[in-house]
């Protein structure tokens, strides 16, 4: 056992045991932060496979950006988002053969392949060369400026849309509500 | 060196407790958060086979971005879309959101 | 123009006129008559065209023209119809073209034109007060398809097209006996006509039918002019009966003629004919249809009289045919004695008249019979046209003393002859030439003929029977134009008679002078004195027909005396026996022959006899066995039968099989797949989840077995 093998253990585990308990929590403010922990698992394990910068989008986006507004969410709307009882609805007996079913298929197929039982090469390459060029790659014409744009368009609509379809009701409006 | 069998069988894992609370939670938000949690399986499946596969091609990392900004922009219309049904319909519970059915 | 040509032409301007006059001119009362008449016109012009060449040709009877077309390809020959241009045939044109024109221009004066429309008129009645005919285009429509009949038939080169005219004149003659149709007399008069001449067609049609058959055509100059086939058939036995296959075919034909010509047993329609309009009766029933049989019997003398040479013994058919040709004449001249109707009396005479062309015939005297037919064909013409206009003479004194007598009454006329004295000279003439008198008359000449030709050869019975009947024709001529013309008025309608206008006389005088000149065409070589002067032009033109040219027969006085006699005493004994009948004095022959006399008013019963013999036993076959019982029991029985079993098999498949099976299945087949969808929409709980759980189980199924499998 080298001690990058030791490491990864140590992060996958962490990892593993706080998604666990995202999925268990009664209540969801333990959830959601049991996912800011999970999410971190993840940037420690984007380290460890040589990409920092996803590391740190991963906190500062994922962890910082997405987390946050969940719990946000949750916090300024405990009152309403109160959950009135059960917390499993009644096909959790199926979700849990189902998942248990995927992960042993999956499982064994990855074991079966030969091939995947590699180590990884060690980069060519400078960390901060790659990260040069992962920069440049994303406003290059010849390559990925264009899903770089479409992303951008996305967020604006999501935003847009967000913004919209969570704006409180008109006065109108009102009467719509279903009691 | 670690195998590349080993991140996968996290990376299976991880979105296999995601699919598990995706199927199972009642609240609607505890759904969204296993979703994102299936998602960064994804991630962490894409940076794995970048490393392990062609690391000189950045493309991988891109690709691993893109995603994100989806993800991103996805959580933030759920939870806008879960509090306009929860206006209509005074309830989170996802059993309860039935109106599309025979 | 070849005469061939012309001869094509000729029966075409009447049918055009007949398809003009139906189609478009019949509202316009002057325009139909005058494409009628100018249809016959053109007809008579270019009949007297082919005439005049005809009779400038040497030898036409043995080098005919003819002319035919292919009309029904059968295979490897065809049916050929044609024109046939000999001396019968122009014979037959001449009289028939002449009599034509002169009876459509007499029918335009008959018909009123030019008086007003009487209001009180009705189509389907004769007028009643001297208004024009309502339904006068009709009557020229229909005499123009009958003249397109007579020439069709007088033309044709073969025996199918005769019959063909001669079926076209049958039905407008029914047309127009009929023509006054609102009369029920005239209804059950025409169809009197159409079937007792329906009897002797198909006999005619069963004998054409049998010489098809035995020689493959019926083609005049083919069988008629082949001694071949002449001889085949006069000696090959027929199919029935004891006599050659000739001598039955010619009986059938005959029969023919005794339906069409009205000889005995077949006589009863003629009289009753006289329902039509006098000029129907002067055409149809006097100068040229009922001369159709006559002239078809003329064209197939040659088969008739197969077997037989001259001066030799007759062939059994000769015989039946010259019996019943005598007897007809006796019979006919008979009855004609004891009638009262202006009509009747010439429609006997005319029945008796034909009886002695058809004795001509039977017993071989071929030129005489043809002259006859010609001569009668103009004074009897002349005749009916005669009494018509006498006719409306006293119907119009009859509307002006509303004076209600029968107009057509002989015993309400008399001392016309000052009131009408064109009608009466041309009438005159008329009856003498039918009566045979001496030397003036064409009568005399043709009449002379036959008596001779009997006389010399042997045949003394049918001889002396013509002789009498010539005696009685005579008699009641006499008896009728005394009657008539003679003496004073026995009514005031007749008194109050006045002359018929020009269309009306002047035909008239044109037949007459016919009925008059004819006959010095054909005086005997061999006749005292005049004999020689003239030519027998008749005689050497007409006897060109017949393969073997007849003979003229050398003179003898005895039937030359017997002849006049006859004649001479005839009109004596009429003229005194009737000049003094006065107003609604009976018949002075009632007293002197008592009981016959009423037999003789009477027709002898055959009309009765006829009704209780045929008639009835028709009307019960047709009523109470075919109609009810055939047709409503048995037939409708079964199909009613048919029709509820056929119910009730339905029904029965429809409670069945219908309903339970069918029914059942296709309502099954709705309520199950509603079940089904009933059942298995549980499944779209509109819950998210439940979806994504389905799909994630069907997902990976399929991954599965595409990785374990293969694709």
């Amino acid at each position: 056992m080298t001690a990058m093998q030791a490491i990864f253990l140590l992060l996958g585990l962490i990892t593993f045991l706080s998604a666990v308990m995202v999925v268990v929590s009664p209540q969801l403010i333990h959830a959601g932060l049991w996912l800011v922990l999970t999410l971190a698992g993840v940037a420690g394990l984007f380290v460890l496979l040589e990409a920092p910068f996803l590391a740190v989008v991963q906190v500062v986006i994922y962890i910082g950006a997405i987390a946050i507004l969940i719990i946000f969410a949750i916090m300024l709307t405990r009152r309403m988002l109160r959950e009135d009882g059960r917390q499993y609805n009644n096909l959790w007996a199926g979700a849990v053969t189902v998942s248990l079913i995927l992960f042993a298929v999956l499982t064994f197929l990855v074991l079966q392949e030969p091939s995947l039982a590699a180590g990884s090469e060690p980069l060519q390459a400078e960390t901060s060369v790659l990260l040069q060029d992962l920069g440049r790659s994303m406003v290059d014409v010849d390559r990925f400026i264009i899903p770089f744009e479409v992303a951008s368009i996305l967020l604006l609509a999501a935003l847009i849309g967000a913004i919209y379809v969570a704006r409180p009701m008109m006065a109108s409006e009102e009467g719509d509500r279903e009691e | 060196m670690i195998p590349l069998s080993w991140y996968l069988i996290l990376t299976a894992a991880l979105f296999c407790v995601g699919l598990f609370g995706v199927l199972s939670r009642r609240n609607a938000v505890a759904i969204l958060m296993s979703i994102e949690l299936m998602l960064n399986a994804v991630i962490l499946n894409l940076i794995v086979f970048w490393r392990y596969g062609q690391p000189a091609d950045i493309s991988g990392q891109v690709f691993a971005l893109i995603v994100f900004a989806v993800a991103a922009s996805e959580a933030a219309v759920g939870l806008a879309l879960i509090l306009s049904i929860y206006r209509r319909r005074s309830t989170v519970a996802a059993d309860d959101i039935n109106m599309l059915k025979w | 123009m070849q005469l061939d040509l012309i001869a094509w032409l000729i029966p075409l301007p009447p049918i055009v006129a007949f398809g003009a006059i139906i189609l478009w001119a019949h509202r316009n009362n002057r325009l139909s008559h005058g494409i009628a008449i100018g249809g016959v016109a053109i007809s008579w012009g270019l009949a007297m065209l082919l005439f005049a060449r005809a009779i400038g040709i040497e030898n036409f009877g043995e080098h005919p023209v003819t002319s035919s077309i292919r009309w029904l390809p059968t295979g490897q020959s065809a049916l050929e119809f044609g024109v046939l241009v000999d001396p019968l045939s122009t014979i037959g044109l001449f009289f028939v073209a002449w009599t034509l024109l002169a009876i459509f221009v007499y029918s335009v004066g008959y018909h009123n034109f030019g008086h007003k429309t009487d209001p009180a008129d009705v189509k389907g009645l004769p007028p009643k007060a001297g208004g024009i005919e309502p339904m006068y285009a009709r009557f020229f429509a229909f005499i123009s398809l009958f003249a397109f009949g007579m020439l069709v038939l007088v033309l044709s080169d073969n025996l199918l097209l005769l019959f063909i005219g001669w079926e076209i004149m049958g039905l407008c003659s029914y047309l127009l006996i009929g023509f006054w149709y609102g009369r029920p007399s005239a209804r059950d008069a025409m169809i009197k006509a159409f079937m007792t001449t329906r009897v002797g067609d198909v006999f005619m049609l069963l004998g054409i039918v049998y010489l098809y058959s035995q020689t493959g055509t019926l083609s005049f100059r083919q069988i008629l002019y082949n001694e071949e086939v002449l001889n085949t058939l006069a000696s090959s036995p027929a199919v029935v009966g004891g006599l050659s296959a000739a001598g039955l075919i010619g009986l059938l034909l005959f029969v023919g003629t005794v339906g069409k010509s009205a000889q005995w047993p077949l006589h009863v329609w003629l009289p009753d004919a006289m329902e039509g309009p006098t000029p129907v009766s002067a055409l149809i029933h006097a100068a040229t249809m009922v001369s159709a049989g006559i002239f078809m019997i003329l064209r197939m003398f040659p088969l008739l009289t197969a077997g037989w040479h001259e001066g030799g013994p007759l062939t059994p058919t000769m015989m039946v045919i010259a019996g019943i040709g005598a007897f007809t004449a006796l019979f006919a001249a008979t009855i004609a004695v004891a009638q009262k109707d202006i009509k009747r009396v010439l429609a006997y005479s005319t029945i008796s008249q034909l009886g002695y062309m058809v004795a001509a015939v039977g017993i071989g005297a071929f030129v005489a019979a043809a002259f006859h037919l010609v001569t009668h064909a103009f004074f009897k013409a002349l005749l009916f046209l005669g009494s018509g206009s006498v006719i409306h003479g006293v119907e119009h004194g009859v509307h002006e003393t509303h004076e209600h007598v029968d107009s057509q009454d002989m015993f309400n006329m008399g001392g016309l002859r000052h009131k009408m004295p064109a009608t009466f000279w041309t009438f005159l003439l008329g009856g003498l030439a039918l009566s045979g008198f001496p030397i003036l008359t064409a009568g005399f000449w043709s009449k002379d003929e036959i008596l001779a030709d009997a006389f010399a050869h042997g045949h003394t019975l049918v001889f002396w029977v013509l002789a009498l009947a010539a005696l009685l024709t005579a008699f009641y001529t006499m008896r009728q134009i005394t009657l008539t013309f003679l003496g004073k008025p026995r009514t005031q309608a007749a008194g109050h008679a006045h002359e018929s206008t020009w269309t009306m006389t002047v035909p008239l005088v044109v037949l007459a002078v016919f009925a008059v000149g004819f006959g010095w065409v054909g005086i005997p070589e061999a006749f005292p004195g005049l004999g020689g002067i003239l030519p027998n032009w008749f005689h050497e033109f007409v006897g060109g027909v017949l393969p073997e040219h007849p003979a003229a027969i050398a003179f003898d006085p005895t039937p030359l005396l017997v002849s006049v006699g006859v004649a001479l005493g005839g009109l004596l004994l009429g003229w005194l026996t009737y000049r003094r009948v006065r107003a609604g004095a009976p018949d002075p022959l009632r007293r002197l022959l008592g009981p016959v006399y009423a037999v003789l008013e009477n027709k002898y019963y055959f009309d009765e006899f006829y009704n209780y013999a045929i008639v009835r036993p028709a009307y019960w076959v047709a009523e109470t066995f075919t109609y009810t019982f055939l047709d409503r029991r048995v037939i409708d029985g079964f199909l009613h039968a048919v029709g509820r079993t056929g119910l009730r098999v339905g029904a029965y498949l429809r409670s069945r099989f219908d309903l339970p099976v069918v029914n059942a299945f296709g309502d099954w087949v709705g309520e199950s797949t509603k079940a089904t969808g009933r059942e298995v929409r549980v499944i779209q709980s509109g819950r998210v989840q439940q979806y994504l759980l389905i799909g994630i189980v069907f997902t990976s199924l399929v991954i599965s077995y595409f990785l374990l499998v293969g694709a």
